[in-house]
Order: structure tokens, then sequence, then C-alpha cells
């Protein structure tokens, strides 16, 4: 078991080790993407370093990771071939920090695995792209996430209002909201 | 139901019009338990998409929570899956009691297993009876409701709450137990187990349910880790997937019980895993019966409870399934955010890529055997 979280931790250094270097040259399109710098400084409640592994004691998942919003999708497709399954998706508000946090918990249907993958966006823009090709039934999680945070789930089939009602244009669980 | 013809102009081949229309099911409609609205585009009796439209009693659990202390949520953990408040609640103080680094007292756990096993003996006995009904059979629920209503009876007598508990604090319990309760559960358990064997011979085994649910609303094991369904729709499919051992939480791990697991993916796989699961509840309970210790039903707990900052998650399996509570704190004596991940949310969100191509009847079955409880869905 504890063999498996190396190996998912190696593929994480691997993998953010590699996209780190070739994305800065290139980089032709999105204005949008924050710089990777964002999320891996980021500040109080996530500490330094991008992979962490914890104490399912104490904190109730074994290993932290934190990525830019561009490698989500790279990272979906990792766990998703070592077996995870996704259990859930949602936003944190850093208001003070002018950051929107996107969180990704994983579970591993038969082994005592959890992960949680975060990203972070600014605020004034918050996108990224959906991860529901790999996970369809982030489909749901997105769109909720979406309802509440106002995030935009880039390539995401229908980002609809899902659990507030049908014309709603707010966004009630962003710290500046008021009703 | 109300039904509206959409025709398209022509089918492919350019000959013959494909007639599709669109079957409106709830929100206000007796197979949907609840106020769970389905839009389903039929083609004849076969379902081509079945798309669930949710959020008609969505209440925003997760902002009344940043709006009160960490305590003040507790009466909510109760209101989210009404049929399995007890493990709700344990999640949240679970969540809390891992943050704070406050140590409850065995005595507390060992209540805590036994409460949980019940309610989810209760949930279960629901989930019998209003399946039957979906199917037809309206004596069942008659018999499911007089057992259930003697674990309401006795957890009523603990809290006096006969639905929405809220009996674990953080640190413990509000109430010690008393010998009426353990005394009546001890009899609860000796005669709930001939009421299960005469539910196996007069319902499980009837030839008519098995050949209603044998077979069909195929959910596999890869179609679940996808969309994250668990729960009994996960070791219908095969695989022993459950928090208590998987990700062991309070004394759980002190307790010999099975897993049920069936590997046929089918709706009676669903209906055997949790007939099963009863009868391991109550070995669990009648263990912990035995072994209850002595000593106080409350750990040491601070008067104005300030959780230090960070998030800290704490799972259980509720009777639907993966139960998981996420809970960041900036230091303050109310949440900063308060994620609750349900198990019926991730649960029906496969339905729409498992019903297609079903007939509606069977689909219908597919619905029940899910064991949706529609707050759970939309908080």
């Amino acid at each position: 078991m504890s063999a498996s979280l190396d190996r998912i931790a190696e593929r994480f250094t691997q993998l953010l080790g590699q996209t780190a270097v070739p994305t800065r040259p290139p980089m032709p399109v999105s204005v949008a993407t924050p710089a990777p710098a964002a999320s891996a400084a980021s500040p109080t409640p996530s500490p330094p370093g991008p992979i962490q592994r914890t104490d399912h004691a104490l904190k109730g998942y074994d290993l932290n990771v934190a990525v830019s919003s561009r490698q989500v999708v790279l990272v979906a497709e990792i766990l998703d071939q070592e077996g995870f399954a996704l259990d859930a998706i949602t936003g944190v508000d850093w208001l003070a920090q002018g950051e929107m946090e996107i969180v990704y918990d994983y579970f591993h249907p038969t082994a005592s695995l959890r992960v949680v993958v975060r990203a972070r966006v600014p605020r004034a823009e918050p996108d990224l792209p959906t991860i529901s090709s790999v996970f369809p039934g982030a489909n749901w999680h997105e769109r909720e996430t979406h309802d509440f945070f106002g995030i935009r789930f880039q390539g995401h089939p229908n980002l609809a209002p899902f659990l507030l009602p049908e014309d709603a244009d707010f966004h009630p669980l962003r710290k500046d909201y008021q009703p | 139901m109300i039904a509206q013809k959409e025709t398209a102009p022509t089918g492919r081949s350019g000959q013959s019009p494909q007639e599709t229309f669109v079957l409106n099911l709830g929100p206000q409609h007796p197979a949907a338990h609840g106020v769970l609205r389905v839009l389903m585009t039929m083609d004849g009796e076969w379902i081509t998409r079945a798309e669930p439209v949710i959020g008609y009693i969505h209440r925003m659990h997760e902002k009344m929570g940043e709006n009160r202390t960490w305590a003040q949520f507790l009466p909510n953990t109760s209101r989210i899956d009404y049929l399995s408040a007890m493990h709700y609640t344990h999640a949240f103080v679970g969540a809390v009691e891992r943050a704070a680094k406050i140590e409850v007292p065995p005595r507390a756990e060992y209540v805590r297993v036994i409460t949980s096993e019940l309610n989810r003996i209760s949930s279960h006995l629901v989930w019998w009876g209003a399946l039957l009904l979906d199917l037809g059979g309206f004596t069942p629920i008659l018999y499911a409701f007089e057992d259930r209503e003697k674990i309401l009876d006795l957890l009523e007598g603990l809290c006096g709450a006969r639905l929405t508990y809220c009996y674990y604090r953080f640190g413990g319990l509000c109430n010690d137990v008393d010998d009426a309760f353990l005394n009546g559960t001890r009899k609860f358990v000796q005669e709930m187990r001939p009421r299960l064997g005469m539910y196996r011979a007069l319902v499980t085994d009837n030839i008519i349910l098995r050949k209603r649910l044998t077979g069909t609303g195929q959910i596999s094991a890869e179609m679940c880790r996808k969309y994250g369904a668990t729960g009994p729709v996960i070791r219908g499919a095969g695989v022993a997937y459950d928090v208590r051992t998987i990700e062991p939480y309070s004394v759980y791990p002190q307790f010999d019980f099975k897993i049920p697991v069936y590997p046929e993916c089918d709706s009676m796989a669903r209906y055997l895993v949790r007939m099963d699961e009863m009868e391991q509840s109550l070995r669990i309970i009648e263990q912990a019966l035995d072994r209850l210790p002595a000593g106080p039903f409350m750990g040491k707990v601070p008067r104005v409870l300030k959780l230090p900052p960070g998030d800290y998650c704490y799972a259980v399996e509720a009777a639907r399934g993966r139960f998981m509570v996420r809970i960041v704190s900036d230091g303050k004596d109310t949440p900063y955010r308060l994620k609750l991940r349900t198990p019926s949310f991730s649960n029906l969100s496969l339905y729409e890529e498992a019903s297609r191509g079903m007939i509606l009847p069977d689909a219908l079955a597919m619905l029940g055997s899910l064991d949706l409880v529609i707050p759970d869905i939309d908080r």
C-alpha cells in the first residue's frame, strides 16, 4: 500500500518537474491561466512544496498535491490510470489573497489511499480546464462548483445553474456575496 | 407525468421519421422519492436519455455552516440525509475532533457504533419498503416500518428525536446510554434476526422479485469508479469498498464483521448487499453491547472551540455510501469553508449513463435500487 503511495508521489514529481520546464517558453495562448508560481507558493493554509505526504490520522488524507490550473487534467489522468475514483470537487474563496482554490478529492476503491489535488486561480479570472473527460462524474461536481463560486471550467459540456434556481446569476459561497 | 411530443424531421436515412418524446418524471412523483425530477427522452418505451434535474430542495447547508459556530452546525448534520442522521453527525464531529485533537472516551465510541448501526438498519428498512412499493408490492413496507418503529423508539429514548437525532457531541455524546436502551437493543437484535429470515422467505426469494431485478440495471465497477459511486452500489458491483474497513474510523477495527459483496452489478446485487448488511449490523451491535466499556461518555472539550488553521477531512460509511466532511478553518470559532460530500449525489450522477437504452420500468427499479434521499443530493 505504501509502495503504491510512493509510486504516485514519484509520478507527480515527474509530472510537476517535467511540465514546469517546457511550459514557460512556448505558451502561445491563454492569458487567463495564472503563473505556476501562484499555486506552488500559496500563502498560509497550504504549506510550501507542491507534493506533501500527510498523516491520515491528522488530516484525513495521505497525499496533498498543489498544481497549476493547467495541470489538473494531467493529474486526473495519472490518478485515473492508478485506479483512483473521484470523491468530490469544490472550491475555497481566499478573498484576502485574491485567489480561488479548487480542491479535487480522490479516493481509491481498493486501497486506503486519499489524494487531495489543489489548484489556485485568480479571483478575477477563475478559469481552469474541466476534468469531466477523464472522470465523467466530475461533470456534476464542476457544475456545482460553478454554481457556488463562479469558477468557469473550460470545456465543460453544460455549466447552467444546477442546485441554484435556473435563472441564478449569483455565486453564494463567494466571500463577498451579499444576498 | 407529462408527455410532450418532439418530432425530429427525418431519420438518418432520410426515409422514416424518427419520433421521440420527452417524459417528465417528477418533481412530484411517487417513484421519485421526494422532489427528484428526471427528464426522459423516450423512444417508445426505451430511454434514449434520462437527465436528472436536481436542486428543488437545495437549502445550502454549506453556507449555513459558514455563518455559525462549529457546535451550532450540529443540528444541520441530521437534516442532510434524514434517514442516516447518526452517520452524518459522526462525520462532522469526527472532522472537528480530528482538527482540535479532542480525545473521545471509548464508551462514547462504542455507543456511536451501536447507534450508527441501528440507524443503518432503520435506513435500509425504509429503502426496502420503498423499493418494493415502487415495484408494486404494498405489504412489505408495513412489516419494515413495524421493525423500524422499534429502532426509532430506542433512539428516541436516548436523545428525544426520532429522526433528526443530533446525538453526538464534540468529544462524546449528549447523553449516556441507560439500561432501558441497552436491554431494549439486545431484545431488538434477538427479534430482528428471525424477521430478516422471514423477509428472505417472503420477498427476497420470491420469483417475481427475482425476475424483476436480476439482470437489469447494470452498473459496473468501472462506472462506479468514474462517477465516485460508493456504498451498496459499488459493493453490488463486486468491489469491497467500505469506509469502515478501508479508511477505518471510530472503533470499527475492533469488531468482526463481513462486507457483503455481490459481483453481478445488477439491481438484485444491490438489493442483496443491503439485506446482508442488516445482518452484519446486528452482529456489530451485539459485539459492541457485549464489550461496552464503563467510563465517561464525554471527553475534555474547550468551552470556546477554535480549530487550528488548515483543512481536515473525515469520511464515514453512511447507509448510502461514503459521506465526507471537509472543513477549512482559519483559526476562528466558525468554519471558513465546510464541504459536504454526499453519497447520493455521486450515486445519482451515473444514472444518465447507466439508464441509456433501458425500458422505463427497469430504469425505475434501478432508481429504487440506488436508494436515493433527495435532500442528501441537494443539500
